[in-house]
C-alpha cells in the first residue's frame, strides 16, 4: 500500500464490445418527420402518433434543466440517431429465429436467451438500441394472466391498456427529457400483473446500446391491479466510445388497491474513460403512483455507470396508507457526474415513505443527492424517514446533499439523517496491518456501507451489484 | 522467558527514519528472541510509538537508514499486510472504528489472509464461529461483539480487548502492544493481561511499549528497554522499570550526555 489514498484508475469496462450488426437507422437529426417516420415503422395506434407529436411540440417550447449539480457541453439534438434497429425479420414467436449476433451479445453479457440456459426465475425482455429482440418466458407467464412484453408489441396486442396509463404518471411534457422521450421512444418493456396475480418470477429488461451515433429512448410502463404484486429488474450496458450516447428513459408505474412493486436498478453504462472523454449521459425520469390504498412501490437502485446520471425515481402516495420506499447506492468515480434521489409526494392518509440513499465518490467525481418530501395538507398522518449517507475515497472527491422538504400538514412527521464519511489511511492502515489488502479493505467497506440498499435487492443481483462495485473501485486506492 | 539457545526473532540495528523530513529514529538497536517479552518505555516524543508503526509498515515513515531482520527477512522490503500475514502483529493505542463492517467478517478476512499466506486452507463461517468463540474466552468478550462493526461504538476497554481477541486468532510471532494500557480502568487492564499472558510461549516474542510501569506488573517483561530521542539508551531487566518510576524521566535526562 502506497502512501495515500489518490489516483484512480478505472477497471477496464468489460461490457465495452461492439456488436457488428446492420442496421435499420434513421438519419440523424429530430423533426416531425421523424416521429412520422418512426411510428410508420413501428405501425403504431394513431393515438400513439397524436401522443408523440403533443410531447415534440411542447418540447420545442422547453429548455433543458440547468438546476442539476452537473456540467456537460450543450447537446446537439440534431446530431443525434433516433432510430436504429438490428436489421432482422419482424420479431419471432420463437426465440430460435433471432439473429444468432444479438443472442451472442446478450450471451456475452450474461443474459443467456436461449430456453436451456437462462435464469430459471428471471424472464427477460432484451432491447437492442431502438427494440426489443427478444422476451423470454412469455407463455408461463400468460398461464397467470401476465403480460410481459414489449412495448411496441403492446401497443398491437393491448392498445387498451397502453392508452390507458401510458401518460397517466409521467404526463408527456413533464419534463424536457420526458417529452423528448415521449416523442420519439422506440421500445421498452410492458408489464400487466391482473388482479389478485403474485408475479410468478421476477420480471427483467436489458438494455443494450449499441450504436455509437444514436440515442435509446425506452419507455417502460408497469400495471399492477388490485392485490397483485411483481418484482422487476433492469440492467443496463454500452459499448466504449469516446463520443456521449444519450439515454433518456422513462419509467412509469402505476399500483392500484393493495398492490406491489418492487423496481429494481442496476445501472452500468459506459461510464466514460479516466480522463472523463466518453459515456452515457442517462437522464431518466422515474415515477410511480400508488393509487389504491394500501398499496406500495419500493425503487432499488444501484448506479454505477454513465458520465452524467440525472435521475429521480419517486412516488405519489395517493391512496390511504400507501407506501414508498426509495433505495440507492450510487457511485461515481475519475469524472463521473451524478445528480440523483428521490421525490416522495404524500396526498393520502397514513401515508409513509423511507428514504435511504448511499453516495460513494472517488476520482474527480462528483456525487450529489436531490429529495423532495412533500407532504400535502390531505395527508394526516403521514410520516417520512430519510437517510443519506456519503463515503469519500480519496481527497478530489465531491458529495453534496440537497434535501427539500416541504410540509403542508401539521400531523405529519419528517425525520432526515445524514452522514459524511471517508475511507481513511487510518483505517487502510488498521485493516492492512492485519492482513487485509487495500483493494479489499475498500470493498469491504464499502459493502458494508451499502449493506442496507442491497438486501433490498433481489438475491441474484444483490451478490452482482456486490461485485460490481468493487470492479469499479478496483485499482481506486494505492 | 529467556530460553536457552532460542532463535532471534526481530534483529534491529542502527535504525533512522522520519517524518516529514523529521528525524524520529536516530539510530536504534533491539534484539529479540523467541519466548522473551521486552518492554520499551520513554516519554512521550521519544519515539516509541513511532518505532511500533514502522515495524508494522505505517506508509506515513520513512526509514532512511539501518535495517530490520524479522526470522531472517528484511522485513523493511515488505508492505504492511505483508509483514501482517508474516507474523508481526501491532496492537493499536488507538484501534480504528470501521463503520458498516462487522467484527466477525473482518476477523475472519484476517485470519484467512494469515492462513492462505501460510498455505493453510481458508476457514469457512461456520468453521470460523467456533475457532472464534473459543478465542472470546481469553479476553472474557461476550459473543455480541462479533455482530457489531470493528470497533464502532466500542468502550477503550473493548477496544484493547477487541485487539487481543485478534492477536488470539493470529498467533503472530512478534506480537508489538502500543501503550496497550492508555485508557484502561484497572479491571479492564487486568483482563488485558492477563490475555497477553495466555497468548505467550516460547516461541513467540511481545515488544509491550507503555508509559508507566503498571502494566508490567500484570505483564512482566524479560528486559525493559528506556528511549530517549530515537534510540534506546538503558537496558536492564524489571527492576529498571521501578527504578524509572522511582527516579522518573528526568533521571534519564540528566544521564544523557550533554549536546544529545
Amino acid at each position: 500500500m502506497s502512501a495515500s489514498v489518490t489516483t484512480l484508475v478505472n477497471q477496464p469496462y468489460k461490457y465495452g464490445f461492439v456488436t457488428d450488426i446492420e442496421s435499420d437507422t434513421l438519419p440523424r437529426g429530430l423533426s416531425e418527420e421523424t416521429i412520422y417516420a418512426i411510428s410508420a415503422k413501428k405501425g403504431e395506434p394513431e393515438f400513439m402518433l397524436e401522443f408523440r407529436l403533443r410531447a415534440y411540440r411542447q418540447w420545442l417550447k422547453m429548455t433543458e434543466p440547468t438546476w442539476p449539480d452537473v456540467s456537460y457541453p450543450p447537446i446537439n439534438y440534431q446530431d443525434i440517431i433516433y432510430y436504429s434497429a438490428p436489421k432482422q425479420a419482424p420479431k419471432k414467436q420463437s426465440l430460435d429465429e433471432v439473429d444468432p449476433t444479438l443472442l451472442e451479445t446478450f450471451e456475452k453479457l450474461g443474459i443467456s436467451l436461449s430456453e436451456q440456459k437462462r435464469l430459471a426465475n428471471v424472464a427477460v425482455d432484451a432491447i437492442f438500441d431502438s427494440v426489443s429482440v427478444a422476451t423470454t418466458f412469455r407463455e408461463k407467464l400468460a398461464e397467470h394472466g401476465v403480460i410481459f412484453c414489449s412495448i411496441s408489441e403492446a401497443l398491437k396486442e393491448h392498445p387498451e391498456l397502453v392508452k390507458k396509463y401510458l401518460g397517466s404518471v409521467v404526463p408527456a411534457a413533464d419534463n424536457y427529457f420526458a417529452a423528448l422521450n415521449a416523442a420519439v421512444f422506440s421500445d421498452g418493456s410492458f408489464v400487466y400483473i391482473p388482479k389478485g396475480v403474485e408475479c410468478p418470477m421476477e420480471l427483467s429488461t436489458y438494455f443494450r446500446i449499441n450504436n455509437g451515433d444514436s440515442g435509446q429512448f425506452e419507455r417502460t410502463l408497469i400495471v399492477a391491479e388490485e392485490g397483485s404484486s411483481v418484482s422487476y429488474l433492469e440492467g443496463c450496458t454500452a459499448p466504449m466510445y469516446d463520443s456521449n450516447q444519450l439515454h433518456a428513459a422513462v419509467v412509469e408505474l402505476v399500483a392500484m388497491d393493495n398492490a406491489s412493486i418492487k423496481y429494481s436498478t442496476v445501472q452500468n453504462w459506459y461510464a466514460g474513460d479516466v480522463n472523463g472523454k466518453g459515456g452515457i449521459y442517462n437522464f431518466v425520469t422515474k415515477r410511480g403512483i400508488c393509487k389504491g390504498k394500501n398499496s406500495k412501490i419500493s425503487w432499488t437502485q444501484v448506479e454505477t455507470g454513465s458520465a452524467i446520471t440525472w435521475k429521480y425515481p419517486s412516488c405519489v402516495l395517493v391512496g390511504d396508507n400507501s407506501i414508498g420506499e426509495f433505495y440507492s447506492v450510487a457511485l461515481t468515480n475519475n469524472h463521473q457526474q451524478a445528480d440523483t434521489g428521490t421525490k416522495m409526494i404524500h396526498i393520502g392518509k397514513n401515508t409513509r415513505s423511507t428514504i435511504v440513499s448511499k453516495g460513494i465518490s472517488a476520482g474527480q467525481s462528483k456525487n450529489s443527492y436531490r429529495g423532495l418530501v412533500k407532504m400535502n395538507p390531505t395527508a394526516d398522518g403521514a410520516r417520512n424517514y430519510s437517510q443519506c449517507d456519503s463515503m469519500l475515497i480519496g481527497s478530489n472527491a465531491q458529495a453534496n446533499t440537497y434535501p427539500y422538504i416541504q410540509v403542508q400538514n401539521e400531523g405529519a412527521r419528517v425525520e432526515h439523517e445524514a452522514t459524511t464519511s471517508k475511507i481513511g489511511e487510518d483505517q487502510l492502515f488498521y485493516l492492512a496491518q492485519r492482513g487485509i489488502s487495500a483493494e479489499d479493505a475498500v470493498s469491504m467497506m464499502i459493502s458494508g456501507f451499502c449493506k442496507d440498499v442491497f438486501n433490498q435487492l433481489p438475491m441474484e443481483f444483490a451478490v452482482e451489484a456486490d461485485k460490481l462495485l468493487s470492479l469499479k473501485l478496483e485499482g481506486s486506492v494505492g | 522467558m529467556i530460553v536457552d539457545n532460542a532463535p532471534t526473532v526481530l534483529s534491529v540495528k542502527n535504525l533512522t527514519a522520519t517524518i516529514n523530513d523529521t528525524p524520529i529514529l536516530k539510530g536504534l538497536n533491539l534484539e529479540i528472541k523467541a519466548g522473551e517479552i521486552h518492554a520499551i518505555m520513554g516519554r512521550n516524543g521519544s519515539g516509541k510509538s513511532t518505532f511500533s508503526k514502522i515495524l508494522a509498515g505505517h506508509p506515513s515513515y520513512e526509514v532512511t537508514g539501518g535495517e530490520v531482520i524479522f526470522e531472517g527477512q528484511n522485513l523493511l522490503e515488505l508492505e504492511a499486510e505483508e509483514r501482517a500475514r508474516s507474523g508481526v502483529f501491532l496492537a493499536f493505542q488507538y484501534p480504528v472504528e470501521i463503520p458498516g463492517v462487522s467484527n466477525l467478517d473482518f476477523l475472519r478476512a484476517s485470519y484467512n489472509a494469515r492462513r492462505k499466506h501460510q498455505g493453510l486452507e481458508e476457514v469457512d463461517p461456520f468453521d470460523f464461529e467456533d475457532i472464534v468463540r473459543d478465542r472470546l474466552k481469553v479476553v472474557q468478550m461476550d459473543e455480541s461483539f462479533l455482530d457489531r462493526s470493528v470497533n464502532q461504538g466500542f468502550s477503550g476497554g473493548e477496544k484493547k480487548r477487541n485487539e487481543i481477541l485478534q492477536m488470539a486468532l493470529l498467533e503472530p510471532t512478534l506480537a508489538v502492544l502500543d501503550e496497550t494500557d492508555s485508557g484502561l480502568d484497572i479491571d479492564a487492564l487486568r483482563i488485558v493481561a492477563e490475555g497477553v499472558n495466555q497468548l505467550a510461549t516460547e516461541n513467540n516474542a511481545m515488544l509491550v511499549i507503555t508509559h508507566y510501569q503498571r502494566l508490567l506488573d500484570y505483564i512482566v517483561p524479560d528486559y525493559v528497554h528506556v528511549m530517549y530521542d530515537g534510540k534506546i539508551v538503558m537496558t536492564g531487566d524489571k527492576e529498571l522499570a521501578l527504578e524509572l518510576e522511582a527516579k522518573g524521566y528526568d533521571w534519564v535526562d540528566e544521564l544523557q550526555p550533554v549536546g544529545v
